[in-house]
């Protein structure tokens, strides 16, 4: 059973390649209303992500693959506020609600309203815990170990690494972290000899960094949680230490670093974080749900990794203080399903 | 005078009456019995705070600590109360309790209850963290069931919204107690006068708060199914431009339990409506503010040209 899913996805797939038309081989999604429902707009990663929404949204509804495909904001970050929100969704008659959660558990009376009225509920980021929605979930642990697999790649004979975390008491960084010391379990030529709170920010990792960088050996790799690794780079210039392969959270400013270095000395490293247009591949699942087609309840967003090869591109489309992005279409939404069957 | 009274009510059924008119012309899917409920159950919880926060305005004072006593409520609801009831009861029990001896102690000691508030509301922000350090929990099956019934006629949200209006009349505007408590607000001397200790009639206004508070934290688990820390900080300020709104003054006993609930209603059909319209978000806080605005200009109008007449 599973194996034929799979043959089913990955043909379905080939075939939609091919005819570059929109889950047309099961129901008619033409007449169908997507709605997004975020609380929150207020930092460059929400921002690219309602874009992102916007651009895919429109297209789409050009395309005649979905009727509507609207994106709702509340002015507040409150989970009863979105709540209410998810509730006048339902009255307006959208078939499908794409979520970005205020929180996981807080909306799921609203949410199973939806269900109940037969609306697909699909979240995403900021995913709910009512079993009646699709998850489209972010394993921070594997973003956190591919790290260090990448680190044993370019680096065999092993060494000292510096760690640089998030903000204290999020969960992000917590799984994050676990996934990076998993890894250096794993590849036992590492080691992390230090460990300092970045809180995601250039500007307090460069200074958490200088501060412990004195009573540092010498350090051959710095992982990272995004965010930080622009300013790991300075705090290491500063204290005229060569520097190390910092890997990256595709902010503008690090690819922007990352790509000077290049140009002098050759410099190498990868970047990766979650794509702010994972709304989309919301959207998609969404569509595919309402085609017909069965999906599993809960899948993995695919990390955005960009590499020496794709740096130039992917920094010639971010915007100057941005976040990396990429809009997801309908092949990739599927090859996550396939994936998850 | 009897003008003003009247109009005193008047304003805020046809407030209502409009934008419940707006919003079924915009959406005429809300014209109905699920549309109703789906318009109004979120309205519950709300209009029940908004009673609490009218017992503290009633007695000229202003509780600035009720959005975090309300979800510190819903967390012991959605943990203490599910697993072990008796426990959890005594907890509720206890902290209407705690509402009224903060009531005592502001009056005995003369502190600005704007400041005590504001304090006791990092206190219970950091209990109902201490209980549910994450969003979490879940809805007694009973208060589930309570929430979601679907009584003949009329949706569970206006059925609760009448019977919470009809019941705070007869106890606030109707019982002996209730013109009392007002009179707490409107001349505490002559109350004193009277042989009434005021001490303990504001202990009194602050536990039936509590009381409110309890259930409006009940009824919001009872909707979402589940609590955290934070799912009810927005219902300080909601609770008391309901409470204005809803024909309440800040000062001198003024309040009106049946304009309470219905400012609650015409708040929460707001947002929504402006959601309907299709506004920006950024342009939404600005004009809920506006629709506020709107209805105490009105209100100073006909209030201006009630006492002329």
């Amino acid at each position: 059973m599973k194996i034929s899913k799979m043959l089913l996805g990955a043909a379905s797939i080939a075939l939609i390649a091919g005819a570059g038309h929109a889950g047309s081989h099961l129901t008619d999604t033409s007449d169908k209303r997507i709605a997004l429902s975020n609380n929150y707009a207020g930092n460059s990663w929400r921002q690219a992500m309602l874009q992102s929404w916007e651009e895919m949204g429109s297209a789409a509804v050009a395309d005649g693959v979905v009727a509507a495909a609207d994106a709702y904001t509340t002015s507040e970050s409150q989970a009863t506020e979105q709540a209410a929100q998810i509730q006048n969704l339902i009255l307006q008659g959208y078939d499908a609600i794409v979520i970005n959660a205020a929180s996981p558990t807080a909306l799921n009376g609203a949410v199973k309203e939806a269900c109940d009225a037969g609306v697909t509920v699909v979240s995403f980021d900021g995913i709910v815990t009512e079993p009646c929605a699709w998850r489209i979930a972010v394993d921070f642990k594997a973003m956190g170990k591919a790290e260090v697999d990448y680190l044993s790649s370019r680096l065999p004979e092993g060494g000292k690494l510096l760690e640089i975390r998030g903000l204290a008491g999020v969960f992000v960084d917590d799984e994050i972290s676990e996934g990076i010391h998993a890894g250096v379990e794993e590849h036992k030529q590492f080691e992390i000899v230090g460990s300092v709170h970045g809180d995601w920010a250039q500007d307090v990792s460069q200074k958490a960094v200088a501060g412990i960088l004195p009573s540092l050996p010498e350090i051959i790799g710095v992982v990272t949680q995004g965010g930080d690794g622009y300013g790991a780079a300075q705090a290491f210039k500063a204290a005229g230490r060569p520097t190390p392969l910092i890997v990256l959270g595709n902010r503008q400013d690090e690819m922007q670093w990352w790509a000077d270095q290049h140009a002098e000395n050759g410099y190498e490293t990868l970047s990766l974080s979650i794509a702010p247009g994972v709304s989309t591949l919301a959207f998609w699942v969404a569509q595919q749900v309402l085609a017909g087609e069965e999906v599993p309840k809960d899948l993995t967003v695919p990390f955005l990794k960009v590499t020496q090869d794709t740096l130039q591109e992917t920094l010639a489309n971010t915007p100057e203080g941005s976040v990396a992005n990429v809009t997801y279409a309908l092949e990739d939404a599927q090859a996550v399903i396939a994936e998850a069957n | 005078m009897n003008a003003l009274s009247r109009y005193r009510i008047l304003l805020p059924v046809v407030s209502l009456a409009v934008l419940l008119a707006a919003t079924f012309w915009m959406q005429p899917r809300a014209m109905s019995y699920f549309g109703l409920n789906l318009l109004f159950n979120l309205a519950v919880p709300i209009a029940l705070a908004t009673i609490a926060q009218m017992m503290i305005i009633m007695v000229n004072d202003i509780d600035l600590s009720l959005g975090a006593f309300v979800s510190l409520v819903a967390c012991i609801t959605a943990t203490y109360l599910l697993d072990t009831p008796a426990l959890g009861l005594a907890m509720l029990v206890t902290l209407i309790l705690g509402y009224a001896a903060l009531g005592a102690m502001i009056h005995a000691l003369e502190l600005p209850a704007i400041v005590v508030t504001l304090g006791m509301s990092f206190v219970w922000g950091g209990l109902a963290l201490f209980i549910l350090p994450s969003p979490g929990g879940a809805s007694p099956d009973w208060l589930r069931t309570l929430m979601t019934v679907k009584p003949p006629f009329a949706p569970m949200a206006v059925v609760a919204s009448i019977l919470i209006a009809i019941l705070t009349h007869f106890l606030i505007i109707r019982s002996g107690i209730g013109t009392v408590l007002r009179g707490v607000g409107g001349n505490t001397r002559s109350v004193a006068r009277a042989g009434w200790s005021v001490l303990k009639l504001k202990a009194c206004a602050y536990g039936l708060a509590g009381f409110f508070g309890v259930l409006a934290g009940m009824a919001l688990v009872g909707l979402t199914t589940s609590a955290d820390a934070n799912i009810a900080l927005r219902y300080t300020l909601l609770s008391i431009a309901g409470v204005i709104l809803g024909g309440g003054e800040f000062v001198g006993g003024k309040v009106s339990p049946v304009g309470a609930v219905i400012g609650a209603l015409t708040l929460t059909l707001a947002a929504s409506f402006l959601s309907f319209l299709r506004l920006s978000p950024d342009w939404q806080i600005g004009a809920q503010g506006a629709i506020l605005i709107l209805v105490l200009t009105a209100r100073l109008i006909f209030s201006r040209k009630g006492g002329e007449t």
